[in-house]
């Protein structure tokens, strides 16, 4: 049995304009010990597919329908009891800012205890050790000293590094990574990539990897999950990813960054601008920028298709080249 | 792009230029913060000159002064062999160099229609005689760079990043430059967008003969569309090169550390990457450490660069590096 299984998750937003259907049938596994990347632009669903799991949808925000089950156990409709203790406990969430998911009147010492304070049967002094260990792990120098620093004594590199020891104090199985690096610089950005991979192996826990960043995810992941508009394109191992791609968005996504090869040729962008979840098209999302679009790709969405068991894209290319044997 | 270094005239010359913000530091009290400190560079007609480094080294600060954005506290620029001395010189120069900023949602005023947001450079510099005339040219350079003439009495926040970015580039091009600023003009945009007006900047560049500084943090980004790049931290420039060779072999330890920390968009290069990890955190500009401004965090550090400044010198042909050991960490 998969650590996370999630099958056909559908997530909405009731807005003034309509119904926003931020995600819109994703199904994966996550297995335990492994990174997956979850990559895609703004908009295509891959925030609100992790805050689905942990269940902290804003306002209008919610699940309409689909199961989410960790370790076995239903998390759709189990309620806020069942939620507060996964929060935090077994699954934990960093986010993009650093800058702001701490909050400037408490040390980082309060902020740290009160999640052990909070899921443990440690006492004070036992959380005040687990928090000055869980620093150390992060390679903050004198851990001592800065616990009773405030945020605002903390540079962006050091606050996340604080973020990840924070949620990692009390040993998840899972951490949800919602962009983690987006907001530093690169030099900074290879550290905390580095520190990741290494308490993953250390620990032995699931990394579910959400970024736009290629590069992060060659790095990092194991797996990588591709989203347009709220769905699922494709999903394998990151060598089937990168070196195989079967979809036509993911081939226009690596078409269009710059490689490490660079030969100075025109990069190949994908056409149109991004969608509006309002008004989707009838067919495959991805249809109208897709310069290889057919007939029944407008008329049709394509249903996710096995191409070996490491990999599965949902793309009627796929379909055209099996039947034509090309 | 930058297989071969063009060989134009210089366009903008760049000489020993500071830029110090004064920041109260206490009661009656206040400290230099040394943005731009001493830097000197040419741009050569008709090129693009990458200019990285991490957040707070200066890059911006330098491009916004090198336009008198900012007025500099020493040094000068000269354009065109002439040097930017007075307001009279400053007006001129603007009506031949503008910027492309950062952030398409910001830097568009949204209680103005796109055409007047495009035409506003020509009300300023009074470069139209009849409205017709003003009409006929936004509506060019909106063709110019892909935006449909029928959006031309709509508000920027009708448009998405990608298509406000190329108002923003719109509005650059009006007074018909020939140097423009590009202050990050692609990192707030979507992964598919970004390509779309990278090429746009290199047709507009072929087209017009457009020379650009371009500001950017993504190495691979910059490396694509720069001929040379110059590498700054903590407002010193540290490296300046012709583009794939300071990407394929930095001679100064930041920039080599820069360039193994580049997330490559390939699983078996990425993984096979060594990073050279660097120890630290950038020292505040406030408080810049005495003699190499990089002692505190480069791994080859010695004695000496922590007492003087090390030279920014001519290593090779056209290849620029500030670093006392220069020879010694690449033989």
């Amino acid at each position: 049995m998969a650590l996370l299984e999630v099958k056909d998750l559908h997530t909405s937003f009731f807005t003034d304009a309509g119904e926003v259907r931020a995600v819109n049938g994703v199904s994966f596994n996550l297995e335990r010990g492994k990174i997956l990347g979850i990559v895609g632009e703004s908009g295509s669903g891959k925030s609100v597919t992790a805050y689905s799991i942990m269940q902290i949808l804003a306002g209008t925000g919610k699940i309409v329908s689909g199961s989410i089950k960790l370790d076995g156990q239903e998390l759709v409709g189990a309620g806020e009891n069942v939620m507060k203790d996964v929060r935090g406990n077994k699954i934990s969430i960093i986010f993009q800012d650093p800058m702001t998911s701490l909050n400037p009147t408490y040390t980082i010492g309060q902020q740290l205890m009160e999640a052990i304070l909070l899921h443990t049967d440690r006492n004070k002094q036992q959380s005040w050790d687990r928090a000055v260990e869980m620093l150390r792990l992060v390679n903050v120098n004198e851990p001592e000293k800065r616990m009773k620093q405030y945020p605002h004594e903390f540079s962006g590199g050091m606050r996340q590094r604080v973020m990840i020891a924070m949620a990692l104090a009390c040993e998840p199985d899972i951490l949800i990574a919602d962009e983690p690096t987006t907001a530093l610089d690169v030099t900074i950005q290879a550290g905390i990539l580095e520190l990741m991979k290494d308490i993953q192996k250390q620990i032995g826990m699931a990394i579910i990897m959400i970024t736009h960043d290629l590069g992060v995810v060659a790095q990092l992941c194991d797996e990588v999950i591709v989203m347009y508009a709220g769905g699922i394109c494709e999903q394998g191992t990151a060598e089937e990813i990168f070196y195989n791609p079967c979809h036509e968005y993911t081939k226009g996504l690596l078409r269009s960054i710059p490689t490490v090869d660079d030969s100075g040729e025109k990069l190949q962008p994908i056409s149109g601008t991004p969608i509006d979840l309002l008004n989707m098209p009838k067919g495959c999302p991805f249809a109208p920028r897709c310069d290889n679009a057919m007939k029944i790709c407008m008329r049709a969405r394509c249903e996710r298709m096995e191409i070996n068991d490491k990999h599965a894209a949902a793309c009627w290319m796929n379909v055209r080249k099996a039947v034509k044997g090309e | 792009m930058s297989t071969e270094l063009k060989s134009g005239q210089p366009l903008i010359e760049v000489r020993h230029l500071k830029q110090y913000f004064n920041i109260n530091t206490g009661f009656f009290k206040s400290t230099p913060l040394k943005a731009v400190d001493d830097i000197s560079f040419t741009i050569r007609e008709g090129e693009t000159l990458g200019l990285v480094g991490e957040s707070g080294c200066g890059k911006t600060t330098a491009g916004r002064t090198i336009l008198h954005l900012y007025q500099p506290t020493a040094g000068e620029i000269i354009y065109r062999g002439k040097s930017i001395k007075t307001p009279k010189d400053v007006e001129e120069f603007r009506t031949k160099a503008t910027m492309v900023f950062q952030d398409p949602y910001s830097s568009l005023d949204p209680r103005m229609t796109v055409a007047d947001i495009i035409g506003e450079p020509l009300d300023v510099h009074h470069m139209y005689k009849s409205q017709e005339e003003r009409r006929q040219k936004i509506l060019e350079l909106m063709d110019h760079v892909g935006l449909n003439s029928e959006h031309a009495a709509r508000y920027a926040h009708e448009f998405s990043g990608g298509q406000r970015q190329r108002v923003g580039i719109a509005r650059a091009l009006a007074v018909d430059p020939d140097f423009i600023v590009c202050d990050e003009p692609v990192s707030a945009l979507d992964v598919s967008i970004q390509a779309q007006v990278i090429n746009m900047f290199d047709e507009l560049q072929d087209q017009m003969g457009l020379t650009y500084l371009f500001i950017a943090h993504d190495l691979l980004v910059v490396r694509h569309i720069s001929d040379r790049i110059a590498v700054m931290y903590l407002g010193r420039m540290v490296e300046l090169a012709d583009a794939d060779e300071i990407y394929n072999r930095p001679l100064h330890p930041y920039t080599k550390a820069l360039i193994s920390a580049v997330p490559v968009p390939d699983p078996n290069v990425a993984r096979a990457n060594k990073r050279i990890a660097l120890t630290g955190e950038i020292p505040s500009p406030l408080n810049a450490p005495p003699g190499c401004p990089f002692h505190t965090r480069c791994p080859y550090a010695k004695p000496m660069c922590s007492e003087s400044m090390p030279p920014f010198k001519e290593v090779e042909k056209g290849r620029f590096v500030a670093c006392h050991r220069t020879e010694e960490i690449n033989s």
